[in-house]
């Protein structure tokens, strides 16, 4: 007697358990076809990707869903080659990226989803240089960077500051940041071996604000607790300062384009949000994160927009 | 000629045996599940990490040969000479580097966790009031229930800048603190079963020691602990499996810098780390992506034999206690 009870209780058990997934796979469905009746539809934007840009996607995300409550946006980091491989093996809709897509992956993101990529910039960042409040050193050079993070140059000493060993703070390579750096400030040559890689630029601060001999870089929307070095070309060239100013005008060395990626065929709900994002009052967040708007203002905005909506959206 | 209670009873006696068998038959094949789930686990690591056997594209930057042996030709010192660099123009896949990294960590997790965690058992069996054991063992055990993440974030944050104030450490993040924090986490799993091992030590033992007139403490150390030395061995080897493994708190507090050095204070980066902050971003079927699976097969083996062991030496020890 007692184990039927069991058995029954047990039935039961599986017959709640499978409940919820019968109900959600009917929710997408029925979303999905509502989605294309209808703009405003119930089925969430992904966005996955560079963690220099998840604190842009969410405030993005954010005042969005604010201004449409229809729209469901969710929004994770994780490296911009981590976003670009979620774009390419289709489980996210959208991907960040703080550095331009390679060739190849702009290939298979087209062979395997069928569909043609969009690139869309949406703020410009100033790949910032960060060190200890403390340290000496103010301002370095590109070769300057190149030499401390290839490891030719592991005293402070040897760039201007006092006698401490250069303790070094990069990202992980799945990250837009770390191909960035490594491709604009060490001309493709590879990190020293003594760089200690971190999960996310926060984190870089985090260990540079506590290391008074580290060096890290990073966005410079997370800049807190550290002394952001002002960058010269060459040793002879001019100190620049990332900010507003020298970033727009181009005069700051590493500063550089923050990318949406998506697929022609994305829906319409997507589509406006980009619309959105490029709109005056998407444009305003950036300046509120820390990054800056695209140069140009409008020019290269329009340029971009008609050459995405030319573009077929046929495979 | 049956009445109907006697074919009720009857019913419900042929449902109570096929409820039985029914459920006799669930159990085993959920028994027979989890040995399924770690052969298809095996299976699958590996089949993915097969490109460096197979696939010619893949052996060009990838082949056990540049994991285990390969030196970078020009270099001049050990750091040089192995790196792990898969993610360049020439792609540097040494596995040295982090297996040093992972040794290294490994060694100061057992280094710190082994004296406390027996230390602990002892003190716990031994010496220990009663009522005291009672709180101390869930205690103890209650540590392995503190997830990896939150004694990373814990070593991070709080533990690096203890180390270094107090040591002077050049690197915040070494394989001290990393090692340390490791050891918290393995030092519930030294500890229960050397716990386990000192009481399974038949009462005749400690009662012909103190008759010939041992203090408590020379029979604890020198009756009761060798006795149970092979538990301590098992406690060992289940800990080394169990740190090999542990991902979370060394991705968070070695400072992930692969570097081929033996040197404590360096920064160190594991094969598990590895895996877990690289695993996303790989193209899939590539040869970065098939070593890091390789990896998977490695720490997979590593963990399998020394559990293995372990077992092993717990079982023939309890057959050992019971024989006597």
């Amino acid at each position: 007697m007692k184990s039927s009870i069991w058995t029954a209780l047990s039935f039961l058990f599986f017959a709640v358990a499978c409940a919820p997934a019968e109900r959600t796979s009917v929710d997408r469905s029925s979303g999905s076809s509502a989605q294309s009746a209808q703009v405003a539809s119930g089925k969430p934007i992904s966005i996955k990707g560079s963690d220099t840009m998840v604190i842009l996607g969410q405030r993005f995300a954010e005042e969005y869903m604010k201004a449409n409550p229809g729209t469901v946006i969710q929004v994770n980091g994780g490296g911009s080659g981590t976003g670009i491989a979620a774009l390419i093996n289709g489980t996210v809709d959208l991907a960040q990226s703080s550095r331009p897509m390679k060739p190849k992956e702009k290939a298979d993101v087209e062979t395997n989803r069928k569909a043609t990529l969009v690139e869309q910039p949406v703020a410009l960042d100033a790949l910032s240089v960060f060190v200890h409040g403390n340290n000496k050193v103010k301002t370095l050079s590109l070769p300057q960077l190149k030499e401390i993070y290839t490891g030719k140059a592991t005293n402070w000493k040897q760039v201007g500051g006092s006698d401490a060993q250069i303790i070094m703070y990069g990202r992980e390579n799945s990250s837009g940041t770390y191909e960035y750096f490594k491709e604009h400030v060490l001309e493709k040559a590879d990190f020293a071996a003594r760089v200690q890689t971190l999960q996310g630029t926060a984190a870089v601060i985090n260990a540079v604000a506590k290391d008074p001999n580290g060096i890290g870089y990073g966005g410079i929307a997370y800049s807190k607790d550290v002394t952001l070095v002002s960058v010269k070309n060459d040793a002879s060239s001019a100190a620049i300062a990332p900010n507003e100013t020298t970033v727009l005008d181009g005069s700051y060395p590493i500063s550089r384009k923050l990318f949406f990626y998506y697929l022609s065929t994305a829906s319409e709900a997507q589509k406006n949000f980009v619309t959105w994002v490029l709109s005056p009052a998407g444009q305003a967040v950036i300046k509120d994160v820390g990054y800056f708007q695209l140069a140009g203002g409008s020019a290269e905005r329009s340029a971009a927009a008609t050459t995405n909506t030319a573009s077929p959206s046929n495979p | 000629m049956t009445t109907p209670n006697e074919l009720n009873l009857g019913k419900r006696e042929r449902l109570r045996l096929f409820t039985d068998s029914a459920m006799a038959v669930a159990f085993t094949l959920a028994g027979w599940l989890a040995i399924v789930f770690i052969l298809l686990i095996f299976v699958f690591t590996f089949k993915e990490s097969l490109g460096i056997f197979t696939d010619h594209e893949i052996q060009k930057e990838a082949n056990l040969h540049k994991f285990f042996v390969e030196e970078i030709p020009e270099a001049t010192t050990m750091i040089d000479r192995y790196i792990w660099q898969p993610v360049s123009e020439i792609p540097k896949m040494s596995f040295i580097p982090l297996l040093l990294g992972t040794l290294k960590a490994t060694f100061v997790g057992l280094l710190f966790a082994c004296p406390v965690g027996v230390a602990a058992a002892l003190f716990s069996s031994e010496f220990a009031p009663a009522r005291m054991r009672e709180i101390l063992k869930p205690a103890v055990e209650l540590l392995a229930g503190i997830p990896s993440v939150v004694l990373g974030f814990f070593a991070l944050l709080v533990l690096a800048t203890w180390l270094q104030t107090l040591f002077g450490f050049t690197y915040r993040l070494n394989a001290y603190n990393a090692g340390i924090a490791l050891g918290i986490a393995i030092l519930p799993v030294i500890f229960t079963i050397t716990e386990d091992g000192l009481s399974a030590v038949p009462r005749s033992y400690r009662d012909a020691s103190l008759a010939v007139g041992a203090t408590r403490f020379q029979t604890a150390m020198s009756v009761v602990l060798p006795a149970a030395s092979p538990a301590v061995f098992a406690a060992l080897v289940l800990g080394f499996g169990r740190a090999i493994g542990e991902t979370m708190i060394l991705l968070m507090a070695g400072g992930n810098a692969a570097i081929s050095s033996f040197s404590l204070n360096d920064p160190l980066r594991t094969l598990s780390a590895t895996i877990a902050a690289e695993l996303g971003e790989v193209v899939f079927g590539d040869a970065h992506y098939s070593a890091l699976f390789f990896m998977g097969t490695l720490l997979f083996i590593i963990t399998f034999v020394s559990n293995t062991i372990g077992q092993l030496v717990i079982a023939r020890m309890q057959r050992k206690m019971r024989g006597t």
